[in-house]
């Protein structure tokens, strides 16, 4: 190798890449800096749907940004304390709504809510929501053929049938079981984890590990969410992954957004919080969020979603509950299932 | 004895060069912790060590230290029968491809060893078929060691078999000569050959298997399994408590030093021989049972590197090709890849001749300084892969968080992180190779005049030709599968493949997936056949 190619070859690739991915500077107008987790803008996202519609009415330009998850999000908005150049953040969930708020970095959102409608009613001053879900165990019709009809029942099933979780230390999935344990087990909850550890194949440190080895084959169960067979049927014409439906309830997620307290542009940011519970963007969620729309939507609904599970009962813990005790929930999840 | 190959003022120049390598990378590490503790704490530092702690602490080292042992152990005995066998059909494939494991993410890597090893697996299914037993689960220790040896067995192979091929062609000769049997061959030329390159591939491999993380739980069944990288994660992430977490990372650290210094004292010295005509014909390995167990050795170390790979390529040969490359975002995506993964290798590599020419110079005239700087250096070429990348990531992100709209300023930051990363593996690889030339070439080059820059253009670099190809692979190998840094920035501007595969991921869209991990894989196919383009040539000056 020659030493100017060599030196021509730590350059070169540096300024390829800037000027490949650099973006030409954005029309002149107000600009929106939404922060969320980057499935919600990938090209199959609601982010593309959502861009084009909120750009239609407001005369401004909508940007994303994309972090990994809700819990990465927090993080970002950590890190940047006031110097963060974004509007909105969207994306977090209601466990991490009571350490958002002590972050003081984020402000009343001022907007009539009267249009969201989640199970169980979520009102904040902070956090509007604009999807939910429930967390559910989803499992194969071809190796299961009477699932579990309650979380008793998955505790003090077959050691043999196996299920694939989520670390509640690194994912909210997995924080999201821990939760749901917690309210049906309550002081019992130390006990039923160690009872169904047999059952445990292996905890993965994300959602995306545990359902792809579910779909692998490895395990005939995973904990994911009762939407997650309305994908399958949508998208891939197949009815063979199904949700359990438990009789004590299933606990749900709900995701929020809020306004940061340094939104350069104020009005457009709140503009954005009240247009985020018109149909415009919440008939981009049910099959592009693969969750459940927390206001009205103006669009016919696939078939699919008739056939989901509706949970009779809905869980789920106060924001501030969460915050508490999270730590020593966590601590005793680990002590359980290390016996 | 490396006083004649350099003049004074190289020697000077070369410590300056190294002092400034180590200032850099010290520098790339202690200002985004600094940042951390300063600008990232609200609480009071936890310095606490708890029963937890001390336990995870355990099964780190104790899994490193065994899935280390076998690597090594089972490593030895592949590549002398790949030394021993230099015409063996698809050798050079075979090494090629065990590149691969190596710039493949943590969790397509688990996908493919579970294609093979799992519950559903291969060889399940296989002995359901025959005796219709319940499956053999490797969830649990058994899991973590066989991927963490299929990820480094590869690795240190092909570190070791460097090590054989540099052995002069004459003692080979020499050796079927005299008819030494394979034994005295091995104890008298090979393993001398060996030791050194298995003491630096432990090294490598003990720091790989204490900083896995996503291996470790998916394989592992449960917090039973737990890697301090996984506290050092959960510290930062979900508790963002950046002290907790440099703690934690210390501890890892001082450790991890602690054990490597052992290995230090129970490796091999350095071989400084004079190398004469070197080629790997062997002569002395023509009987029947050795060559035999030769292709044996091979057949099975293939067999177990290749098996998961190939559940790989099957599962991504379903992905709908025709739909994926259309997708803009792919060839940015690969564009993006291919540019931070080479800019990281050759920046990691200028640092690493930096840091081996001051090494090299060092023991001069042996002053506490020099001494120092040689320590030193030799830290930084090693230690560097135990900083957690997501603590440099967060420091370093926020110290920059006035200039984020800017590209540039995140993507020197990946770069940074992935040339800091790869930067052990380039110094293995060139390490020894820049030493054998500088010892062979150093006295001519002085005697012809030839010195400094002169010298590094015309007779260093030239020389070095083969073993820098390989490095820059191995580290852009390295880079194009990670995807540590840029999770944190989340700049759609800057996806990657990792980061796209993970997208794809986590939207149901597993065959995408999978279409994604294979494009991955051919890339560092690719990347190796650039890298020993010519062993045509080689071939023909042999004969």
């Amino acid at each position: 190798m020659r030493f100017r190619t060599f030196f021509a070859s730590l350059a070169l690739p540096l300024a390829a890449t800037v000027s490949l991915t650099s973006v030409a500077a954005q029309a002149a107008g107000k600009t929106l800096t939404v922060y969320t987790y980057e499935s919600f803008i990938a090209e199959w996202g609601p982010g593309p749907l959502v861009k084009e519609a909120f750009e239609k009415e407001c005369d401004c330009t909508l940007n994303w940004v994309g972090v990994e998850d809700g819990v990465a999000l927090l993080n970002r908005v950590k890190l940047e304390g006031d110097s963060a150049e974004a509007g909105v953040v969207l994306g977090l969930d209601t466990n991490l709504v009571a350490e958002a708020k002590a972050t003081g970095l984020f402000e009343p959102h001022d907007i009539d809510t009267a249009a969201v409608d989640v199970p169980g009613g979520f009102s904040d001053d902070t956090f509007v929501p604009f999807d939910y879900g429930y967390f559910a165990v989803v499992y194969d019709t071809q190796t299961i053929d009477t699932p579990p009809a309650s979380l008793k029942e998955l505790v003090e099933g077959d050691p043999a049938q196996k299920i694939v979780i989520e670390d509640p230390r690194t994912s909210t999935p997995g924080l999201g079981l821990l939760l749901w344990m917690k309210t049906v087990y309550g002081d019992g909850a130390a006990d039923a984890w160690e009872k169904l550890n047999d059952r445990i194949l292996t905890v993965t440190p994300g959602w995306s590990e545990a359902y792809g080895l579910f779909t692998n084959g490895e395990a005939p169960m995973v904990l994911s969410y009762t939407t997650s067979p309305a994908y399958h049927m949508v998208a891939e014409d197949s009815d063979r992954y199904q949700a359990a439906s438990f009789s004590e309830g299933h606990y749900m997620q709900i995701e929020v957004a809020g306004i940061l307290k340094t939104a350069p542009e104020k009005d457009l940011a709140r503009e954005f919080m009240a247009f985020m519970t018109s149909p415009a963007f919440q008939d981009a969620i049910p099959t592009h969020n693969w969750m459940l729309p927390a206001a009205a939507i103006d669009m016919e609904l696939p078939e699919a979603f008739d056939k989901l599970v509706v949970p009779e009962t809905s869980l789920l813990f106060p924001p501030e509950d969460v915050a508490d005790n999270r730590k020593a929930w966590i601590d005793e999840w680990i002590a359980a299932m290390s016996r | 004895m490396t006083t004649a190959h350099l003049t004074r003022a190289e020697a000077r120049a070369a410590g300056f060069g190294g002092v400034a390598a180590i200032a850099l990378v010290g520098l790339g590490i202690a200002v985004p912790v600094a940042a951390l503790l300063v600008l990232g704490a609200d609480t009071p530092p936890d310095f606490s060590v708890d029963a937890y702690l001390w336990r995870i602490t355990r099964f780190t080292l104790w899994q490193a230290a065994l899935s280390t042992a076998l690597s090594i152990l089972f490593a030895i005995p592949l590549a002398r029968a790949l030394a021993r066998r230099p015409r063996f059909p698809g050798r050079i494939w075979i090494l090629r491809l065990f590149a691969v494991p190596l710039g493949l993410p943590p969790l397509v890597a688990a996908l493919g060893l579970l294609s093979v090893w799992g519950n559903n697996g291969f060889i399940n299914r296989m002995l359901g078929e025959i005796f219709g037993t319940a499956p053999l689960s490797i969830y649990g220790l058994s899991g973590i060691l066989i991927a963490h040896v299929f990820f480094n067995l590869p690795l240190a192979a092909r570190l070791m078999l460097m090590g054989l091929e540099r052995q002069p062609q004459e003692y080979w000769k020499n050796a079927a000569i005299l008819g030494m049997g394979g034994w005295t061959v091995f104890r008298l030329i090979e393993w001398p050959a060996v030791a050194r390159p298995a003491a630096g591939a432990a090294g490598l491999v003990f720091m790989l298997c204490v900083t896995s993380f996503t291996l470790v739980l998916i394989l592992g069944g449960g917090p039973g399994a737990t890697t301090l990288e996984v506290a050092i994660f959960q510290a930062l992430r979900f508790d963002f408590d950046p002290p907790r977490a440099i703690w934690l990372a210390v501890i890892q650290i001082v450790l991890t030093s602690l054990a490597l210094l052992l290995l230090r004292l129970i490796g091999g010295e350095d071989e400084r021989s004079q190398l004469l005509a070197i080629g790997n014909d062997r002569l002395d390995a023509t009987g029947r049972l050795g060559k035999s167990l030769d292709i044996v050795l091979i057949a099975a170390g293939a067999a177990f590197v290749f098996a998961p790979m190939a559940a790989t390529l099957v599962s991504g040969l379903s992905a709908d090709f025709s739909r994926l490359i259309f997708r803009p975002a792919l060839w940015q995506a690969i564009a993006t890849s291919l540019g931070i993964a080479a800019s990281a290798a050759v920046l990691s590599i200028l640092v690493a001749l930096l840091l081996i020419r001051a090494r090299f110079a060092a023991p001069d005239r042996p002053t506490a300084g020099k001494l120092a700087v040689d320590t030193l250096a030799g830290a930084t070429g090693s230690l560097v892969l135990l900083v957690p990348p997501v603590v440099m990531g967060a420091g370093w992100f926020l110290l920059l968080r006035g200039g984020r709209s800017s590209m540039l300023a995140p993507l020197a930051i990946i770069v940074t992180i992935n040339a800091m990363m790869a930067l052990p593996f380039v110094m293995r690889v060139l390490e020894t190779a820049y030493r054998a030339v500088l010892n062979r070439n150093g006295r001519l080059a002085l005697s012809l005049g030839v010195t400094g820059w002169n010298r590094i253009r015309r007779v260093d670099l030239p020389a070095l030709a083969r073993p820098l190809r390989a490095a820059l692979a191995f580290a852009m190998a390295l880079s194009l599968g990670d995807l540590g840094a840029i999770a944190l920035f989340g700049n759609e501007d800057l996806a990657t493949l990792p980061w796209l595969l993970y997208q794809s991921m986590g939207s149901y869209r597993t065959t995408d997936a999978a279409g994604l991990a294979l494009i991955l894989g051919v890339l560092c196919v690719t990347l190796m056949i650039i890298a020993d383009r010519s062993p045509a040539e080689t071939r023909e000056n042999r004969r």
